[in-house]
């Protein structure tokens, strides 16, 4: 196993014509770890996700992934569903994108689809019901079973993703996340619009995640209540560029992260602070 | 809608609703028609222009416009749109998978025993080649467009690709049917890639008109390339089917003689009938175990989200290029059989005609469903012949039978959606929740 952190981004920029998102940015994501990416609204949090995740190629700068085997993967030359399937890196999205027309196990079944392409002989085998197929789909299914049972949705397995109340299909989103099987999960704001028992849900879901799958976690939120309890590294980024980073400890007391939350909104700003109470 | 919460509440205020509704369409009808109807222009004996009114035709035109437009928001708000809920309503559905269960299997017996039921009508045996013809494009096109919810407006090019290589292909090398067919399904399938790939990036009605474009070209290809193709001339003398060898003639080597009965030009009819019916059974049966494979998850997770299919490292590229072959793979055995049936082909019979038909039926039987698309060609193809009576008013009542079809079924006749795999169990899924795809 590799000691090296699993995310190293260094030196990452990001330029729209003339406004820079991301200004030479660096961070680590430690292995097996909960690393939090806070700041207000507009610091351009979710373009460095979206470099990450190869939806947007940088400007500059370079994104290591390292593999547990020590395998180092360079995300920013790699593009879109490359960076998923190669790299092992799972994402969810900030709006929910569920495919609302399948089914909840449908969607955890689509996630397998490189695995199960793979089994099924790339469709050949499966067209004419190879035993090897047919028992890799058992094993999919069953692992998707799994996963329902986790977030609590085995009872509606059936239905239609599109139909299942708002925190559901959160979770479920992540579950289909999961179902990749990633070396590291990216989760965009996934607390938004939750209330508080579904956020302690969440929290304690992420946490188990960590635990059982030992996934590296890298979040997106602003929940503060969710980010002081489960993070062990938190980075604050204002204006493209990363102001602070430490523990949720240090971050709590760091007189340029309140200034950062103040100067953009006052509201959120309490929310840091109190959340520390 | 404008007519949501039908029959229950909005009676009342209906009233004025559809009363106003009706004039404004009496309106636009009064002023579209009083030069098109109300004054008849002819040239003299002279050359001059001589003109008369015709103001009581008109009066009756923008009559039955007022008429027409206040049955139909009656119709619109007492019969509805049936999925305007959002759940299928449980007795409905269980009502609707009930006859689902029924009504596929008695189509499908009926469909084998119509050669024994009809045996004399040449006529009826003809229909129902063509008919089971559309069905066989229409579940080809369903894999694009239902599946995918790629919006190709070009299907008849690969049509033409099939039916033009098996033509070629048995007129200068004497292949034979079988040997020709699946070639005639691999080369349509290049051509499905070949304009897969300029198409990748683009979306909805870009994506639609650029697959336009590609069917006529390739057209507007046969009839330029007149040394390879003959051109307008078209291909005579393309080889009848043989069952597998056994050519249907009345000759000594013909399969009256070697089966010892007399010979009858029907014979060949029945085996053309049943050729197509295990080709477009073939087709189902693909497309409905595509379906529970990856690949056709895929392309229904396609349809609905790419930009989630991206992160869940799927290769849009791939998926896309395969749905095209596949469609594009039947529709060549549907244009080889063609080929073969007709005996003649030219670029005359694959106009874009032919596609806006073939996409009429895969909107019309509710993308995506199987059952819906055979009976959408059951009622196009069919229907038409039906109404062959009624002359030229035949376009007249079949396109308002199309209208009243769409307003009281929106998503086509099948719009709801079965799930490829189940834990406890399948139920149907509304057709508001699922997407058309956008590109």
């Amino acid at each position: 196993m590799s000691g090296a952190p699993i995310l190293s981004v260094e030196h990452l920029s990001m330029r729209f014509g003339g406004i820079v998102a991301v200004n030479d940015l660096s961070f680590d994501a430690e292995r097996r770890k909960i690393t939090a990416l806070i700041g207000p609204n507009g610091a351009g949090k979710t373009t460095v996700f979206n470099c990450i995740t190869g939806f947007y190629k940088p400007t500059s700068g370079a994104i290591r992934l390292t593999q547990d085997d020590g395998h180092v993967t360079r995300l920013e030359r790699l593009n879109d569903f490359r960076i998923a399937k190669l790299a092992r890196v799972a994402r969810t999205f900030q709006n929910i994108r569920l495919f609302p027309g399948m089914t909840a196990l449908e969607n955890l079944m689509v996630a397998q689809h490189n695995a199960l392409m793979r089994a099924s002989g790339l469709t050949f085998l499966g067209l004419i019901g190879a035993p090897s197929w047919r028992s890799a789909e058992r094993a999919a299914i069953d692992l998707a079973r799994t996963w329902l049972d986790r977030i609590g949705l085995l009872d509606r397995a059936d239905d239609a993703a599109g139909n299942l109340p708002y925190g559901d299909q959160r979770r479920l989103e992540i579950a289909r996340a999961m179902c990749t099987q990633p070396a590291l999960l990216c989760l965009d704001e996934p607390a938004a619009g939750l209330n508080a028992r579904e956020s302690a849900a969440l929290s304690e879901l992420l946490l188990s995640i960590r635990a059982d799958q030992g996934t590296s976690i890298l979040l997106i939120e602003h929940d503060m209540s969710v980010v002081m309890e489960i993070s062990d590294h938190v980075v604050v980024m204002d204006h493209g560029v990363k102001i602070a980073e430490g523990t949720p400890k240090q971050i709590r007391d760091d007189p340029k992260v309140i200034a950062a939350y103040l100067g953009a909104d006052e509201e959120e700003a309490i929310a840091v602070m109190e959340s520390g109470t | 809608m404008s007519a949501t919460p039908a029959a229950q509440t909005s009676r009342a205020p209906g009233a004025a609703f559809i009363f106003k509704k009706s004039l404004i369409s009496a309106l636009v009808a009064l002023v579209l028609f009083s030069l098109m109807i109300g004054v008849r222009t002819e040239a003299g004996s002279d050359g001059q222009l001589t003109y008369w009114t015709r103001f009581g035709d008109l009066a009756a035109i923008v009559a039955a416009v007022f008429g027409g437009s206040i049955i139909i928001e009656l119709l619109r708000q007492w019969w509805g749109p049936v999925e305007t809920v959002r759940v299928v309503p449980a007795p409905v559905q269980s009502a609707l998978s009930l006859a689902g269960r029924f009504v596929a299997p008695v189509l499908l017996v009926f469909t084998f025993l119509v050669p024994v039921l009809f045996y004399d009508e040449r006529y009826i045996l003809d229909l129902g080649i063509l008919v089971l013809t559309y069905v066989m494009l229409g579940w080809g096109l369903n894999v694009v467009v239902g599946l995918a919810g790629l919006l190709d407006l070009g299907y008849v090019a690969f049509y033409a690709v099939g039916a033009y290589s098996y033509a070629l292909l048995a007129t200068n090398f004497g292949l034979s049917f079988w040997v020709c067919l699946p070639l005639a399904g691999i080369l349509a399938a290049f051509w499905g890639v070949l304009l897969g790939f300029p198409v990748l990036r683009l979306r909805g009605d870009y994506l639609a008109i650029v697959t336009l474009a590609f069917g006529e070209i390739i057209r507007l290809v046969i009839i330029n390339w007149q040394s390879l193709t003959g051109g307008p001339n078209g291909v005579t003398g393309i080889p009848r089917p043989t069952l597998f060898g056994i050519p249907l003639t009345p000759g000594d080597d013909g399969l009256a003689a070697m089966l010892g009965i007399e010979f009858s030009p029907t014979h060949r009819i029945v085996f053309l009938f049943y050729l197509i019916l295990a080709l477009a059974l073939l087709t189902n049966w693909v497309t409905i175990r595509l379906r529970r494979l990856p690949i056709g998850r895929a392309w229904e997770a396609l349809r609905e989200d790419e930009v989630a299919c991206r992160a869940l490292g799927i290769n849009t590229t791939t998926t896309k290029l395969t749905a095209f072959a596949t469609g594009a793979m039947f529709g060549g055995f549907a244009g080889a059989f063609f080929a073969t049936r007709q005996g003649f082909i030219s670029p005359e019979s694959f106009t874009f005609h032919e596609s806006a038909l073939v996409l009429a039926i895969v909107v019309l039987g509710g993308m995506g469903s199987q059952l819906g698309v055979a009976l959408a060609a059951l009622t196009m193809i069919g229907g038409f012949e039906l109404f062959r009576g009624l002359d030229q008013y035949r376009m007249l009542v079949f396109g308002m039978a199309m209208v009243l079809l769409m307003i009281w079924r929106p998503r086509g006749l099948i719009g709801h959606r079965a799930p490829t795999v189940f834990l406890q169990r399948q139920q149907a899924i509304s057709s508001d929740l699922v997407k058309e795809g956008h590109g």
